[in-house]
This record gives structure tokens, sequence and C-alpha cells, in this order.
């Protein structure tokens, strides 16, 4: 009886709770409002436009981490596998259009083992992926600067710079369009629908209590280690943009692992997995951006940024925080 | 369940020693197979340098880490600590002891605000010392393009340079401070309570200790020996500098000793021997590759393996002990 008495149980996974939403919507409002008081000339289709398309390299990063830490994880390698992805796209392609498709399918499958690699060491090995991550952060920016002796090589064709920088011109309405919005609405549509699935559910039920998942028949180290693909693809595509838009350099992606986790806590994520929708930390990242946008438009001057930014991160979690203790 | 969390607390400390003599044995064969001498005088002395301003910052490391938090502002708290220092000094041997004291307040301060970030606002502890520290690189950004202020000679002399024998009397505040750390925590309430509190916060807040006050003394200790760091480096580069703590990798590298040293990164299980230990192993590994002249690239993707590594043979064993 009591082997019967589980499989009646249908397979209870806990649901993504939009409520975590609200707050963030909340935030980005009261920004929007001061952007238009200050800048109204910001608002205006085209340049919101163009203000999407930059920052959908952070949101796709913030979108990826979000798989990682929904599911109980940390990514703290995105960064770093930024940095090494452009630095090794301009010395592959190094000015030849023909070799922009190949290198762009390289890239992805580069992004995919090391999400392979940190989640299979995270998973099989049991080392803490904040370890993991931190060793491949150490690996990557070693082996990119001992590869291109210290100096980066060679230069992005155009057709490679086409995604970060390039638009759909002349478009009713909306002004333009730039191809990195265009990628960015598709994968975020793509996310959502992920979440909505049974892995996304699954993902979740990971990240809120591994041993009941396990025990209900989850594959956890499986699932942990697609979310860490999906995080390194998602870099791989960030890289793409990010390249395009900004060109090579050793820095092209410095920091952006903190900038991610910040994004998806501010989107209402909580740390240590089970908790929060992907919309939520994409527009997390997005509020993010919008915020550096406004310290530009005040004339905070660029030192004082971090300072901001740490100030808001404190009080949003921290607001948050103890209004969902005292619930 | 004293018993139970005291054992293992003590178990993990040989392995990492174990690693050491190997990687020591091994890199001295090597060195003089390759024709050099791993073990001279100057070999040593700066192996025990580099690991007396990394273990500082290390063993405050461990406290927060055995209570189930985590700082990764310390960079920015060794920053800001080398110029609050090296500023006040000015170089003047007068104001040596306003100086230190200034810088260690500072350091405390910031302790602070993390602890109570941490436990009054629960703000989880990567948030919250990640937050505090971009809020101090903003400050260190804004106010200071390249070194500034200047360490008093005395501390140069003594602190920065002066040794006996092959031990640089820095190593020697090491060894003391860690002396300190090991006391606190196997000696007396405050040591049991921070493992209590990493090992399991409700039961240990059902068996009577403040969480809370535990966890902010931690985390005041923690900025405290990170200060403490940054006097050192003041007293070694001459000058107040303010990207040293983070060009330096402090945070994410004091991480990584303390959990190759046998700490577990979610609390409640490890000690500050360990912890040296992982420290030691970090500066061997740097003092061997720069006697084989290797490429410092080539040494930081060698150094994220073995961190890898490390802690991969610890979750292995800890595996086979739970089977």
């Amino acid at each position: 009886m009591q082997t019967v008495q589980p499989r009646s149980l249908p397979l209870r996974l806990p649901r993504v709770r939009p409520g975590g939403v609200l707050p963030i919507l909340a935030i980005l409002a009261v920004l929007l409002v001061l952007v238009a008081i200050r800048q109204p000339d910001f608002l205006a289709p085209s340049s919101l436009m163009s203000f999407l398309g930059r920052s959908a390299p952070i949101i796709l990063l913030a979108a990826g981490q979000y798989f990682v830490i929904v599911s109980g994880e940390f990514d703290l390698s995105v960064g770093s596998l930024v940095t090494a992805q452009v630095v090794v796209a301009a010395r592959l392609i190094d000015g030849d259009p023909a070799r922009t498709w190949p290198v762009v399918l390289l890239l992805l499958a580069f992004g995919a083992v090391v999400g392979l690699v940190n989640g299979l060491i995270t998973t099989r090995l049991r080392v803490p992926s904040f370890i993991t991550t931190l060793g491949m952060f150490l690996i990557l920016v070693g082996a990119v600067y001992l590869w291109s002796d210290g100096a980066p090589k060679g230069q992005l064709s155009e057709e490679f710079r086409r995604f970060g920088r390039r638009a759909v011109e002349d478009v009713p309405l909306l002004g333009r369009v730039p191809y990195a919005l265009m990628v960015l609405v598709v994968l975020a549509v793509a996310a959502v629908l992920l979440m909505r699935s049974d892995f996304g559910r699954t993902l979740v039920a990971v990240g809120d209590n591994p041993r009941t998942a396990e025990l209900s028949g989850v594959r956890v180290w499986r699932t942990r280690t697609i979310a860490f693909i999906l995080s390194g693809l998602a870099a791989a595509v960030a890289a793409i943009l990010l390249g395009g838009y900004s060109g090579v350099s050793f820095q092209a992606g410095a920091g952006l692992e903190f900038g991610a986790i910040t994004a998806v806590v501010l989107g209402g994520v909580a740390l240590g997995g089970g908790r929060g929708a992907v919309v939520g930390a994409m527009l997390g990242a997005l509020t993010l951006e919008l915020l550096f946008a406004l310290m530009n438009f005040y004339g905070v001057s660029g030192a004082l940024r971090s300072t901001v930014q740490g100030a808001i991160i404190l009080l949003a979690v921290a607001v948050s925080a103890t209004r969902s203790s005292s619930r | 369940m004293s018993a139970l969390s005291l054992l293992p607390a003590r178990r993990p400390v040989p392995g990492v020693f174990v690693a050491l003599t190997l990687t020591l044995v091994i890199g001295w064969l090597v060195v003089l197979v390759d024709g050099g001498q791993l073990f001279n005088q100057s070999t040593t002395v700066s192996l025990l340098h580099v690991a007396a301003g990394l273990g500082l910052v290390a063993v405050g490391q461990t406290l927060v880490i055995l209570g189930g938090s985590l700082d990764l502002s310390v960079a920015y708290v060794i920053s800001l600590s080398t110029l609050v220092a090296a500023e006040t000094m000015n170089g003047s041997d007068g104001a040596l002891m306003p100086a230190i004291g200034l810088a260690l307040a500072v350091s405390a301060a910031v302790g602070l605000l993390n602890g109570l970030l941490v436990t009054k606002f629960r703000v989880n502890a990567f948030i919250a010392t990640l937050g505090v520290g971009l809020l101090l690189k903003g400050y260190l950004d804004s106010g200071y393009d390249g070194p500034a202020g200047t360490t008093s000679p005395t501390l140069v002399q003594t602190l920065g340079y002066q040794r006996i024998g092959p031990v640089p009397l820095s190593f020697l505040l090491l060894v003391a401070v860690t002396g300190a750390a090991w006391f606190a925590l196997s000696r007396t309430r405050f040591g049991h309570h921070l493992v209590a509190v990493g090992g399991d916060p409700e039961v240990a807040r059902l068996s009577g200790v403040r969480n809370d006050r535990v966890l902010v003394t931690a985390h005041v200790l923690c900025s405290l020996c990170a200060g403490l760091a940054g006097i050192y480096l003041a007293s070694r580069l001459g000058s107040g500098a303010p990207r040293v703590g983070t060009e330096g990798l402090y945070d994410l590298e004091s991480i990584a000793a303390v959990v190759i040293g046998g700490t577990a990164l979610a609390g409640g299980r490890g000690g500050v021997i360990g912890t040296v230990g992982g420290v030691l192993l970090l500066a061997s590994i740097d003092a061997i590759f720069n006697q084989l002249e290797v490429d410092a690239f080539f040494k930081q993707v060698i150094r994220g393996v073995i961190i890898i590594a490390a802690v991969a043979v610890y979750a292995r064993r800890a595996m086979r002990k739970a089977a």
C-alpha cells in the first residue's frame, strides 16, 4: 500500500508565481517617469528601440543566469565567457566575411560546452557552483590572455558586427528596429515558453527542494546541467551582440556576471532557487540599464555609478526581504 | 549534537596539508631539475609575504563562511584601508597609531553594515556584501585616480620589510591572528555559536543562540581582518592604493583559500587552520611557477583547475563518508 500511495498522487510541482514581477514593474515605471521628466526625447520610438537593442545582451545574460539561479546554483563564469567569446571571434574571423556564420555556430557550441562542463562538475563532482564557476572564470580569463599573448588580435567582420549595431530602418511607428532587439524578443519569448513547459516547472522544483524533486523522479543533475548549458548559450548570444556593438577588448565582459546576478535578484528571483519568474529577471536587467541611462541624463559621474547601483540594489532587496518576512 | 558538529570540523584539516606537502616536494624536485632552488631565502620570503596578505583576509573570510554567510566586499575594504591608513599617516611616524586605529575603525564599520544588512534586513549575504562593495567601489573610483598618501617609514620598516630569519613580521602577524581566531572558534562560546548558526540557523535559534548578534560579530571580525590586510599592503607599497584589493582578486581568492582549506561553503564545518593551509598552497603554487618562469596567464588557468579539483576531492570524500 505504501508503494501505491505515492504513485497515485500526481507529481505536484510548484508553479512559477508571477506575483514577484510587480515590484520590479513599479520600479521600472518610476524610472520611466523620471526619464520622461528629464529627457522626453528618450521615449521617442526610435531612441527607445535603440536603447532596448543596447540592453539586449545584459537582458539575455540575466535570462541565462535566471535558469541557473532558479535551479539553486550560481554562474559566475558568464562575464569571462563573454570576453573569451569576443576575443576568440575576432581572432578566428580576422575580417573575413565568409567565416562569419561558421564562427557564430562555433561560439554557440563553445558556450554550450562551457555550460556543460560547469554543470557536470557542479552536479556530478558535487563542487559548489560558486567554486566551479569561479574556477572557470579564472581558467577562461587566463586561457584567453594566454592564447592571444596579452592583446586581442584580428577583427570582426562587418557581417558579424551587424547583429549588434545595425537595425531595420524606417519601420512605421517604431522608427527603427535593431537586430539585437529582434534576437532578444525571439529568445525572450522562447525563455518564457520554456519556463511554462514541463522543463520549466521541473527546474523550479529542483531549486525549491532538490531532495523532493529527486524523490519524485526528477533527474536533478540533468536538469541543473541543462540550466548551465542555457546560461552558456545565453552568454554566447550576448557576446555576439556585445562584440558587434562595442567591439573587441579584454574588458568586453568584465563584471557582467555580477550585473546579471544583480538583475535577477532585482527581478524578484530568490538566490538559492525555487522562486521567481524569468520575466522578472529580464525586467530586472532592463531596470538596471534604464537606471544607468537615467544617471547619464542627470550627469552622475561614471565613477559614482557603482555607488548608486549598490545603494539601489541594497534598498530594493532589503525592502522586498522585509516585506516577504512580515507576511 | 555538539559532538557531531565538532568532529568533522577537525577532519578536513590534514587533507590540505598533505596536498601542500606534496606540492612543495614535487615543486622542489621540478624546480631542481629546471636548475633552480625553490627554498632559497628570497623565494621563501616572498612566498610568506604573499601568504600573509591573502591569509589575513582568508582567516576573516573563514569566520563569516563558517557562520553560513560570505563577504564579497573584502577587496574594497582592503583598498579603502590602505588609503585611510596612508593618508592619515601622511609620511610621519607620529600619526602611526591613530592611522591604524582609524583604518580598523572604518573597516569595522563596513563589517557592521554588512552584518546588519544580512541579519536585520535579511538581505542575502551575496547581494548584501556585493552591494556594499559597489558602494565602496564608487567612492574609491570617484575619489582616487592612483596611489595616495604615504605610509609612515616606521611601519614600512617593521611590518612591511622586517623579518626574523626568512620569516617576515607580517607572517608572524598572520600566525597570531590565526591563533586568536582558532582560540575563538574552538574555545569560546562565540565560536561554538558561530558554527551552530552556520550548521543550522533554525536549530541554533531554538537552542537559544542569538543568531543575529553572532553573525554581525563575525562580519565585523572579517572586515577587521581585511582592514589589517590593507594596513599590511600599505606598509609594503608605501602608499594607499585604491585598486590593490580588486586587482589582487582578494575577494574571490580568499573564498577559494577557505574552501580549499576544507571549510564548507554552506557553513557550519571547517576551521582557520585549514584556511592557512589553503593560503600556503596557493602561495606555494605561485612561488613554484615564478621559479619556473611560467607565463602569468597560464598560472591563472592552473589556479582555476586546482581550485575546482581540490574542492571536488573534498566533495568525493564527503560523499564516501555519507555512503
